[in-house]
């Protein structure tokens, strides 16, 4: 028998594991379809998909959370069952949840001592715990006070600790589901910086995402899945994101939807001399003067928290300013209430569309009709027409091709993307003066970004004036006809498109130009 | 006024304060245990009641006090466990599956003493029981050391309890699966498990706090004997931010200011024995409300856990 080798911790490393045609399903969707993967000692392997393509359903078989319905998984030539998350932890595979699992009322020490054996029986041993994490925070390079409580430490260092759980446990092959959605682009490098040290170490790492740039720059092999099935696998230096991005979608996307000229029109949306404060009290916005014209997508570039927010809240009515005035169409609307503002044209889609955008526990109809809930056709006399609202619901769903079982589905249950639909058709359906649309796509797959997009676009044909909010100068620039950039509440100039340059742009928002 | 100063007033209002904070210390750090885990458990009242019945009708039936208590313990439990049944295995709201324990055991205890005991006979339960030489101590002696040995067990129980939660790997998996049990599932804490467990051990107290009332402290039964003790221990794991010896401290001025109110009714000191008897309970209300938000409830309470959903 050869002697295993051991990691830094001193556990054995898991030289190859295997899973091979794996399916999984549930009521009325096929998880995963024969699904194969391996990864390796040593490398950081990433599976990559959109939302829903079954990435997390994969892994949480090789975690024994759920049991594949067919197929086997394999460590090192042997087949194994995983029952549950003991079996994996014992097999010597660690997961780290989309949503962290942590206790934030215990500290770090007690958090990794949770459901181990103690060396003190039925007492915890929480100082030899300690003694271990410093061990093993020495080794790998994962600054953290075992002592710390939780909710003291920042998202990285929860990340950190959850590392060190897995380590603790004797982790060979870490599985991390969609691990950076939490941190910022800093920790970001800090964090692959570990993930680096521990494949170079001997791990075997599981990097799930859906982000193209990530999965090009840290990993060493990617495997696509896409609804449920295998849609390719490649070295990460033989690729590219085009490549990439189209296994995932399986077509050719086209990142900059066509614009047909469009003659801009009458002004739609005017501000003189906007103020307005924030939550704290703090002057916002500063005397800011837009003119929006009829048929013109209005670009607003700038890093988030520089007055976007606001400035989108005082034009819907949910924000009072503090001086200056707006115009809808040649009408003052700046002591309107939002209700009025709505009447006046405006649609919004708001930047925190689970909050502000959508009732959570309504249905992907009653969402639909959300603004227009007390008119006619939806309502008579007070009462709901309920044919007409799932009639019209049903029209909307098609044609914005939103995926969901029925228009009566909770539209908390629906992914980003699909959700950012509905948003969308109930706002576009009503054709619009004025459309803001907030960071209309982030956190949205790149499938659905392509499309609402387009969409936004081919409303501005319609006639409608649009200022688009975004923090990503690629979608500013594949979008607008002119750009604003916003820096401390005030606007730092406004540029025609072909003045634009991701550069230039860059350094206005920094405030450098 | 002269005899409301006097010595032996003053020890008589202490001790039988320290002797009324009995059930309240047992039933309060019982559920104290099911809420650390995240289980709300109203039945308590529910569970003192039947269990104060059964201890007492053992009494009556067979004489020995232990034997009731051993049977107060055997029903706590079963309806702990029966409790656990209803709000963990079977998934139902916490707040009403324990308004039901309550009924249950409001009408059972009621129907059960009619039908076998009938008109209320007094018992000999547990008797005092002074602390060789410590009962002797002027002045403490009298206070502490010259009560019924349930008294004292629930002294004892409070730095157990603190022990338990705080340093035993069983307390740290009760206060993980009380904050987040998806986390502790995920390290193969059973939550199930354990919340199971901290509802039997919290019927089990819960029983034995029932039984310190019909066999220790009024060695009688009658119809709602306890007369929503339980709840108000529910009030007191509020008010002690769920840890036990801020617990012992709300029942502690709950009972000395119900003893003080019966003192001063038995003195005839004039005031309206209807305001009197009000005295504990408004004291608990205003107590509530300045102690609201002191301290986060564990994050769970009251959630009933699936895994994945
Ligand atoms: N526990 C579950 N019950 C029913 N359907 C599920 C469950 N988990 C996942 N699914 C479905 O399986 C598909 C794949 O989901 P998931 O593995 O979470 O995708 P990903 O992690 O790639 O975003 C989705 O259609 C999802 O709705
Ligand atoms: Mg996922």
């Amino acid at each position: 028998m050869a002697i295993a080798k051991l990691l830094p911790s001193g556990h054995p490393r898991i030289d190859h594991m295997e899973m091979r045609h794996i399916s999984k399903r549930f009521p009325g969707v096929i998880a995963n379809d024969r699904v194969n993967f391996d990864v390796r000692a040593g490398e950081i392997h990433a599976l990559l998909g959109e939302n829903g393509a079954g990435k997390s359903t994969l892994m949480r078989q090789l975690y024994g959370l759920y049991q594949p319905d067919e197929g086997e998984i394999i460590f090192d030539g042997q087949g194994k069952t995983i029952l549950s998350p003991n079996d994996a932890i014992k097999l010597g595979i660690g997961m780290i949840h989309q949503h962290f699992m942590l206790v934030n009322s215990l500290t770090v020490a007690e958090n990794v001592a949770l459901g181990l054996k103690s060396s003190k029986g039925f007492l915890t041993d929480l100082d030899v715990v300690v003694k271990r994490i410093e061990e093993l925070t020495k080794l790998y390079g994962l600054k953290v006070d075992p002592h710390a409580y939780i909710w003291q430490l920042s998202v990285g260092e929860q990340q950190r600790v959850e590392i060190i759980k897995a380590l603790y446990r004797g982790a060979a092959l870490l599985i991390l589901d969609e691990p950076t959605a939490v941190l910022t682009p800093q920790e970001v490098n800090e964090f692959f910086a570990i993930l680096g040290q521990m494949a170079s170490e001997g791990h075997a790492l599981i990097f799930i995402s859906h982000k193209l740039g990530e999965v090009m720059d840290f990993t060493h092999r990617v495997t696509v899945l896409r609804d449920g099935k295998n849609a390719g696998e490649t070295l990460t230096k033989d690729t590219s994101k085009t490549e990439l991005a189209e296994m995932m979608v399986g077509r050719q996307l086209k990142l900059v939807p066509d614009k047909a000229p469009v003659k801009v029109g009458q002004a739609r949306l005017m501000l003189k001399n906007v103020s307005a404060l924030s939550d704290r009290g703090l002057p916002a916005l500063k005397q800011v003067s837009l003119e929006l014209r009829a048929g013109e997508i209005l670009g607003l570039a700038g890093v988030s928290g520089n007055g976007q927010l606001e400035l989108a809240e005082v034009i819907a009515g949910l924000r009072p300013l503090s001086a200056g005035q707006v115009l809808i169409d040649g009408q003052d609307i700046s002591r309107k209430s939002p209700a009025q503002i709505i009447e006046r044209g405006l649609s919004y889609i708001p930047e925190e569309r689970n909050r502000d955008g959508m009732i959570k526990d309504f249905n992907i109809a009653e969402n639909l009709i959300l603004r227009e809930n007390n008119k006619a056709p939806y309502a008579k006399n007070g009462l709901l027409n309920f044919s007409v609202i799932t009639k019209t619901a049903q029209t909307l769903v098609q044609q914005f091709t939103v995926k969901t079982p029925s228009v009566e589905t909770p539209i908390k249950n629906l992914s980003g993307g699909n959700a950012q639909k509905v948003i969308l058709a109930r706002e576009l359906s009503r054709n619009p003066s004025v459309l803001i649309a907030a960071q209309p796509t982030r956190g949205v797959d790149i499938g659905a970004s392509e499309y609402l997009r387009d969409q936004i676009v081919r409303q501005r044909e319609k006639g409608t004036a649009t200022l688009l909010i975004s923090e990503d100068l690629d979608e500013i620039l594949a979008l607008s006809d002119r750009i604003a950039i916003i820096f401390h509440g005030e606007i730092m100039g406004i540029l025609a498109r072909e003045e634009a340059s991701l550069e230039r742009i860059g350094l206005m928002i920094a405030g450098e130009a | 006024m002269q005899d409301f100063l006097d010595w032996t007033v003053v020890i008589g209002i202490l001790s039988s304060g320290i002797r009324l904070a009995t059930p309240y210390l047992y039933a309060a750090i019982g559920e104290t245990f099911g809420q650390r885990s995240g289980v709300l458990n109203l039945g308590v009242d529910g569970i003192m009641l039947l269990a104060a019945f059964s201890s007492y009708f053992t009494v009556l039936t067979l004489g020995s006090p232990w034997l009731g208590l051993l049977v107060a313990i055997l029903v706590g439990g079963l309806m702990g466990i029966a409790m656990g049944f209803i709000s963990i295995t079977l998934q139902a709201e916490q707040g009403i599956s324990g308004i039901g324990v309550y009924l249950f055991g409001l009408g059972l205890s009621d129907l059960l003493f009619q039908k076998f005991v009938g008109t209320a006979k007094a018992i000999s339960g547990f008797k005092e029981f002074p602390i060789p030489l410590l009962s002797k101590i002027p002045f403490f002696g009298d206070i502490f050391f010259s009560q019924s040995v349930l008294v004292y067990g629930a002294y004892l129980l409070i730095p157990l309890a603190w022990f338990i939660l705080n340093k035993t790997t069983f307390g740290l998996n009760i206060r993980a699966v009380g904050e987040n049990p998806e986390a502790a599932d995920s390290l193969g804490v059973s939550v199930q498990k354990t919340r199971y467990l901290t509802l039997t051990l919290g019927g089990i107290l819960a029983g034995i706090a029932g039984a310190s009332l019909s066999i220790a402290l009024l060695n009688v039964f009658q119809q709602n004997l306890t007369n929503g003790m339980g709840f108000i221990a529910v009030a007191l794991v509020y008010f002690g931010g769920w840890r036990p010896f801020y617990v012992l401290l709300g029942s502690l001025i709950f009972s000395f200011v119900n003893a003080l109110q019966v003192w001063m009714q038995v003195l005839g000191v004039p005031i309206p024995s209807d305001i009197a008897v009000m005295m504990p309970y408004v004291l608990t209300i205003v107590v509530l409300i300045f102690s609201a938000g002191r301290v986060r409830p564990p994050a769970a309470l009251t959630k009933t856990y699936e895994r994945g959903s």
